[in-house]
């Protein structure tokens, strides 16, 4: 393991990024903060731009206006990077699957851009805080 | 050649670039510990901000293409030399008294650099909200600065009667005394805190960073290792800035000894006072910050330097 990605394990910068989320799943990413969760005592750190991250929470099933955001942010982000799809919408477009407006999942998007990207999923409507820590603990763990 | 060698030394590693790293990193991770204690949570590890740094070292550094590239490549090494700079001269000072004529003054101007370091580097990212968050470091800083050299000039005035005819802008000189003992002194002392809370960017003058909605502002564009410096610009700042209060408002560091317990002591309070002061705030706004600087603390200054010029005319010590 080099020590790019031993640092990286330690210390991962996440950016939130709503696609077109119900605000669902941002209150449960938030709750991850909260004294409960304290994600700082690993590393995680919410950081207010895509330039500082490692890795992109993504939430929602991407509207067709969010889509070409989307990707420019996976661009800004210096690699490498991880991307979340948080939620159910955002790992398969959930309840909107038959939406005219969606362009999604997030993971179609970012594959048109990044074929190598590193993706990973934590389904559930919205998902537990506890189950987004696993994801990122089995994310961080598969590196 | 030796000389030269030992230069070296003292500027890369023991008491310059090495040494006040690794303390501002430590300083760093009390600031965030605490900040956490103080809201009930667990907080992070003791070698935290050092995987930060080491992992923004391994990223990919992006810049914008828009972007005016040496400027923004300078920008941060600018600011790191500053920094070194100031840090290497308060040490060299602590340790050895080796002074020369009117370092408070140089220091006043190394303490400048790095803030103008981030406005020209934000200025030449090309984005929108560096350009939001560049236009409000400049208006702190022309905020802070008066007051800050007000607050100096107070201690000038206060130790000018206590010194040697031709040491009076002479930090080694000053930071044997404590003027933070008297009412001018105190008052200096509690404007120049705050005056180092903005020039840290700390809650309630992190103004111009304002992560909710300016998205990190001045440091928007940096990424990977250009980023990394600026961190490690940010934690030697944490050391050199209280530093420097404490040469010039208590009395000074010593390095031997017993008093040296009592110096880190002197330096712990100022770090806890900035945190508790960065916690129990909320972010003011730019208009506000200008007010406050300008005329809150310009009208004590204007008493802190009435009350030192008579106490020194009179002979009160206290006053």
């Amino acid at each position: 393991m080099s020590w790019k990605i031993w640092s990286l394990k330690k210390s991962v910068w996440v950016f939130h990024v709503n696609t077109g989320a119900c605000n669902n799943c941002d209150i449960e990413v938030v709750d991850l903060l909260t004294p409960k969760f304290d994600v700082e005592r690993f590393g995680i750190k919410l950081v207010g731009s895509p330039r500082h991250a490692d890795a992109l929470l993504v939430t929602g099933g991407v509207t067709a206006q969010a889509a070409p955001r989307l990707r420019e942010i996976y661009r800004q982000t210096p690699k490498p990077c991880i991307v979340f799809c948080i939620g159910a919408c955002a790992c398969d477009k959930g309840i909107f699957t038959t939406g005219y407006h969606m362009v999604g999942p997030v993971d179609k998007i970012i594959k048109e851009i990044d074929p190598n990207a590193i993706i990973a999923y934590v389904p559930g409507c919205p998902p537990k805080p506890e189950a987004m820590i696993s994801g990122v603990v089995k994310a961080l763990s598969a590196l | 050649m030796t000389i030269t060698l030992q230069n070296l030394f003292w500027i890369i590693i023991f008491p310059g670039f090495l040494f006040t790293v690794a303390v501002g990193l430590v300083a760093s991770w009390v600031v965030r510990k605490v900040s956490a204690l103080v809201q009930w949570r667990v907080g992070p590890p003791l070698l935290q901000p050092l995987y930060d740094v080491v992992k923004l070292l391994g990223k990919e550094t992006l810049v914008p293409q828009d972007a005016q590239q040496v400027v923004f490549k300078a920008a941060p090494l600018v600011a790191l030399a500053g920094t070194l700079l100031l840090s290497t001269m308060l040490w060299r000072t602590a340790i050895s008294q080796s002074a020369f004529v009117g370092d408070i003054i140089v220091a006043i101007y190394l303490m400048i650099l790095p803030s103008l370091a981030l406005i020209f580097g934000s200025s030449a990212s090309a984005s929108p909200h560096a350009a939001v968050g560049t236009a409000r470091e400049m208006k702190l800083v022309m905020s802070y600065e008066l007051p800050l050299v007000l607050a100096f000039i107070v201690v000038i005035i206060k130790t000018a009667a206590l010194v040697e005819p031709d040491r009076q802008l002479d930090l080694a000189a000053i930071a044997q005394h404590a003027p933070a003992l008297s009412i001018s002194g105190m008052l200096a002392f509690l404007v120049a805190l705050l005056c180092i809370q903005a020039k840290l960017g700390f809650v309630p003058f992190d103004i111009a960073e304002a992560e909710t909605e300016l998205g990190s502002g001045v440091l928007m564009e940096y990424s990977g290792a250009l980023l990394a410096i600026w961190k490690l610009t940010q934690a030697m700042l944490l050391v050199a800035l209280p530093m420097f209060l404490v040469m010039v408002f208590l009395g000074g560091f010593a390095t031997s000894g017993w008093p040296l317990a009592w110096s880190i002591g002197k330096y712990v309070l100022i770090l806890v006072l900035v945190i508790l002061i960065k916690n129990t705030n909320p972010r003011v706004r730019i208009d506000q910050a200008m007010k406050f600087f300008w005329v809150y603390c310009g009208i004590a200054l204007g008493i802190a330097v009435v009350l030192a010029i008579i106490g020194n005319y009179t002979g009160i010590t206290w006053l």
